[in-house]
């Protein structure tokens, strides 16, 4: 890290919408070749402050300072043209173009007045990976690359344009633990180099991880800066939400009753029809949780949709309660007693442009009180919505407010709110706290211990191994669809599940699997 | 969110309930403005062409003459209103079909099959009492416009055939159908030309005026059902669902396939009854080479109604009241009643070029226009 004058300066930035302070006279520095991590809750104000560094919004009062210098952004090719990058949580590629054409787009190298200079492109592409450390294929389709690479080619897409400051907002959300530390490696050899980068992030371990300083921000405030080996995960959880944040859920011990899911040699296929679920068997009773540990696609998401009624099993029986509930569909088993929190929120579990009420009756909505007849009783939902908003604590303007607007904490506990008020007996967690600040994470977890402690059947699927080991009774490790251990969730360690994840047990040195 | 704002309240149009009404209405309300005054334009560049100088005062001669021959008279004003009956139903065809994310471009076949279906159906029962011979001719052209779109949903739903493809083969076939049907079966003897027979008591009674019709009465119903379908029912509530994200449909236990097979045979019905009625109520009998826009204009419709159902009315009485007016324009300015046309197409140029339009009236963001999303993702397909 290089010592000297800021790169960047934000001074007093501050920023009103409609009933909203977001930014409340922040004051931000960077330094050359700083990674500086801001941390707050969904919320807080963060995105706010990078839009207002990149043109997208105007500051009601403040400035900002490049090289010393006072500047007015006045749009994100201003921002560009002066050397700040930013790469979005959601990558803006087209997925059907090539490396090299995305990274083109809108900074074309021009060979002649008519045809783009691709050679050119590409060289350049290839030497700029090599610098940082990654061998990319400027030719390969953005679409057959996974989420990791894209994130790269976001990065070389800001490189490209010669970035001096980079804007990272919620880089790791979309990536799995070894994506993050590859990511990782690439951004300290950024920073070495003499780029400066902001990192933005809820993540606590992270943020202690690679920053060299941590800014929190709490409603729209700077409530305190550190230095990552002066601090803790404690200690900035407190700062960032405002009050002592239990990290790790006091549960007592799990009290199973009687079978209420039973899966035996269940198998599914992928929309590729590849078969990734090779012949499950578990039983999960009630008052316990089974956690599924396991790299992402490693066939649990054809898994969870084959148990909720959303994919056809090629094979195999289901029985919840008993009754053999095999190729049911999603409104059956919702009758049957079965919640299901997706994994993939805005594909299957909201629909984002409708009202808040109307997505927290979207399974329900046919019956009574929701109901009567075919018409839809408005007075019921509003009193309904209400309720779970006021228990689940979900911050939204108003039960009608469009589900977009809100943040995606508070989708997700809408979500949550819903299938967790429909007194399921079987609930099905599929990464339900993906993307969320820590004190969403806290509440969802005490909530399904509640519903554990209630009697319902949970099973958890999440590739976030601290949750599984936090949530579970006990824990089944899923390896290229089978399920190739289970172990006692007390017993447990992060090592031990991390090699099976790796490995599925084939390692003889890996303790604890079974056959 | 404690803390609130000191900046400026919103204007009285942005907040509350006229708020949300003048979000949904600014850019079709500015559209259609910005279009006559295009066609203005037109007009007086049309006055160079044939007399040859600019002749300023001919766009407000012709425009006077249109509002004169639309809303000047009791007649005029009927006309509008019989003018804008099947667009009323057409666009809440198209409209409803939106909801669902579907792109019914197949009124055209809807309408004239069912047209031809009133029409038999009610010649074999001239001489029967009125009530019985005018129920069942209405019940054949819901019918017959109603299968007309099933076909098309039973198709998507089966096979995920895009349903711009089929209605558009399907209009084609329900041309030659129609031709088979009236120069066959349901041929009247008697004439020099093919045609239906005459349809004595199943003619829709007058109601009003000289030519206002029984049949206006579902144009002017459809608008609540619709609405209360749409918005007030569980039904509808799964059609919006289904429309805004499939996948979530199904994982709430919604039939997508179920719902695409039924809104494509309600939006069907609803070109159905216009059909019909048009054939009972005014044409009075039916030929091969029936010639319609109802299944394109109802389209345009749609969209400046946003798909709403009293958007789609205000639309429908708007363009209703276009083609009512053009007569009088066409005698009195000597603008032919085609700039009617010119000024459709260039009002659905400004809704899909809404960005221009936001821009030139300072009209804040209040979401796009989500059917055109249907409209232009019809062709990019999406992958089932």
């Amino acid at each position: 890290m290089a010592e000297s004058g800021p790169v960047l300066e934000m001074r007093g930035i501050t920023k009103r919408y409609p009933g909203v302070l977001a930014n409340d006279s922040i004051d931000l520095d960077l330094r050359t070749g700083e990674i500086h991590a801001l941390l707050g809750e969904n919320g807080a104000g963060k995105s706010t402050l990078m839009n207002i560094l990149y043109g997208l919004a105007v500051p009601d009062a403040g400035s900002i300072l490049i090289d010393g210098q006072p500047v007015d952004i006045l749009g994100p090719h201003d921002a560009i043209d002066r050397g700040i990058c930013m790469v979005h949580q959601h990558f803006m590629l087209v997925p059907v173009l090539t490396v090299a054409e995305n990274i083109l787009l809108g900074e074309e190298t021009m060979a002649n007045p008519v045809f783009l200079d691709r050679n050119e492109a590409r060289r350049r592409i290839v030497a700029l990976g090599r610098q940082f450390g990654f061998e990319i294929d400027p030719d390969a389709r953005i679409e057959t690359l996974s989420v990791g690479w894209q994130q790269r080619v976001e990065i070389l897409k800001a490189l490209y344009r010669k970035a001096r400051i980079l804007v990272l907002d919620e880089p790791t959300a979309v990536l799995t633990p070894q994506e993050t530390e590859e990511i990782f490696a690439v951004l300290r050899r950024l920073a070495a180099d003499g780029h400066s980068i902001v990192f933005i992030s809820h993540k606590l371990y992270e943020v202690l991880e690679i920053a060299d300083r941590i800014t929190v921000i709490r409603r729209g405030k700077v409530v305190g800066q550190r230095i990552p080996t002066e601090t803790n995960e404690e200690d900035l959880a407190e700062l960032m939400v405002g009050r002592n944040v239990q990290l790790t859920v006091d549960r007592g011990e799990a009290h199973p009753a009687d079978v209420v899911l039973a899966v035996s040699g269940l198998r599914a296929k992928d929309d590729r029809g590849r078969e990734v679920v090779r012949g499950i068997d578990l039983e999960i009773r009630a008052g316990e949780t089974l956690g599924i540990a396991g790299v992402a696609g490693n066939g649990q998401d054809e898994l969870v949709e084959a148990l909720t009624g959303l994919r056809k099993p090629s094979a195999g029986t289901v029985t919840m309660g008993g009754h053999d509930v095999t190729g049911w569909g999603p409104r059956q088993l919702y009758e049957a007693g079965l919640a299901h929190v997706p994994g993939d929120r805005h594909r299957w579990a909201m629909i984002m442009s409708f009202p808040l009420e109307d997505n927290l009756v979207l399974t329900s909505y046919y019956r009574p009180p929701f109901a009567r007849g075919p018409a839809r009783q408005d007075r019921a939902v509003d009193a309904w919505a209400s309720d779970l908003i006021a228990r689940f604590d979900i911050r939204t303007p108003s039960a009608t407010a469009i589900t977009d607007t809100l943040s995606g904490g508070n989708q997700q506990k809408a979500v949550v709110a819903r299938e967790f008020s429909s007194e399921p007996r079987m609930l099905v967690l599929d990464q339900p706290t993906r993307g969320l600040d820590v004190g969403s994470i806290e509440f969802i977890h005490n909530r399904a211990i509640e519903m554990r402690d209630a009697g319902a059947a949970i099973l958890l699927v999440s590739a976030e191994l601290d949750e599984v080991l936090e949530l579970s009774d006990r824990i089944a490790v899923m390896y290229r669809g089978e399920l190739v251990a289970t172990l006692d969730g007390r017993t447990a360690n992060k090592e031990e599940v991390g090699l099976l994840m790796a490995t599925g047990g084939r390692d003889p040195e890996a303790r604890g699997a079974v056959s | 969110m404690t803390e609130t704002a000191d900046r400026p309240p919103a204007p009285f149009w942005r907040r509350g309930r006229l708020g949300s009404i003048f979000a949904i209405a600014a850019v079709p309300v500015a559209s259609v403005f910005l279009a006559l005054v295009v066609a203005a334009l037109i007009i007086l560049a049309s006055s160079i062409i044939t007399t040859g100088s600019i002749d300023w005062a001919l766009p407000f001669v012709a425009y006077a003459a249109l509002l004169q021959g639309s809303l000047g008279s009791e007649s005029a004003i009927l006309n509008t209103i019989l003018q804008a009956a099947p667009l009323v139903l057409g666009g809440l065809a198209v409209g409803i079909g939106f909801k669902a994310g579907l792109f019914n471009i197949g009124g055209f076949g809807q309408f004239i099959l069912a047209a031809t279906a009133a029409a038999g159906v009610g010649a074999a029962l001239a001489t029967a009492p009125a009530p019985i011979a005018i129920t069942l001719a209405l019940a054949a052209g819901m019918a017959a416009g109603a299968a007309w779109g099933w076909i098309p949903g039973a198709l998507k739903a089966w096979s995920g055939a895009h349903e711009v493809v089929t209605t558009i083969m399907l209009n084609s076939i329900a041309g030659a159908l129609i031709g088979f049907l009236i120069l066959g079966p349901l041929l009247a003897p008697g004439f020099s030309f093919g045609r239906t027979g005459d349809l004595g008591n199943s003619k829709l009674p007058i109601i009003l005026g000289d030519n206002i019709h029984l049949g206006i009465l579902f144009a002017v119903a459809a608008v609540p059902a619709v609405w209360w379908l749409l918005f007030r029912s569980t039904l509808g509530f799964e059609i919006r669902s289904v429309g805004a994200n499939p996948s979530a449909a199904r994982y709430a236990g919604m039939r997508p396939k179920f719902l695409t097979m039924l809104t494509m045979s309600l939006s069907g019905l609803l070109f159905g009854i216009a059909g019909s009625t048009e054939i009972l109520g005014v044409s009075h009998y039916m030929i091969p080479s029936y010639g319609t826009a109802i299944g394109f204009d109802a389209i345009a419709v749609a969209l400046l109604g946003r798909s709403h159902p009293f958007g789609i009315a205000a639309a429908a009485l708007l363009f209703g009241a276009l083609r009512a007016g053009a007569g009088l324009m066409q005698v009195l300015a000597g603008i032919p009643v085609e700039i009617v046309d010119v000024i459709q197409a260039i009002i659905l140029l400004f809704l899909a070029a809404d960005v221009v339009v936001r821009h030139l009236f300072r009209i804040r963001a209040a979401g796009g226009i989500a059917d055109l999303k249907t409209v232009t993702s019809s062709y990019a397909g999406r992958a089932r």
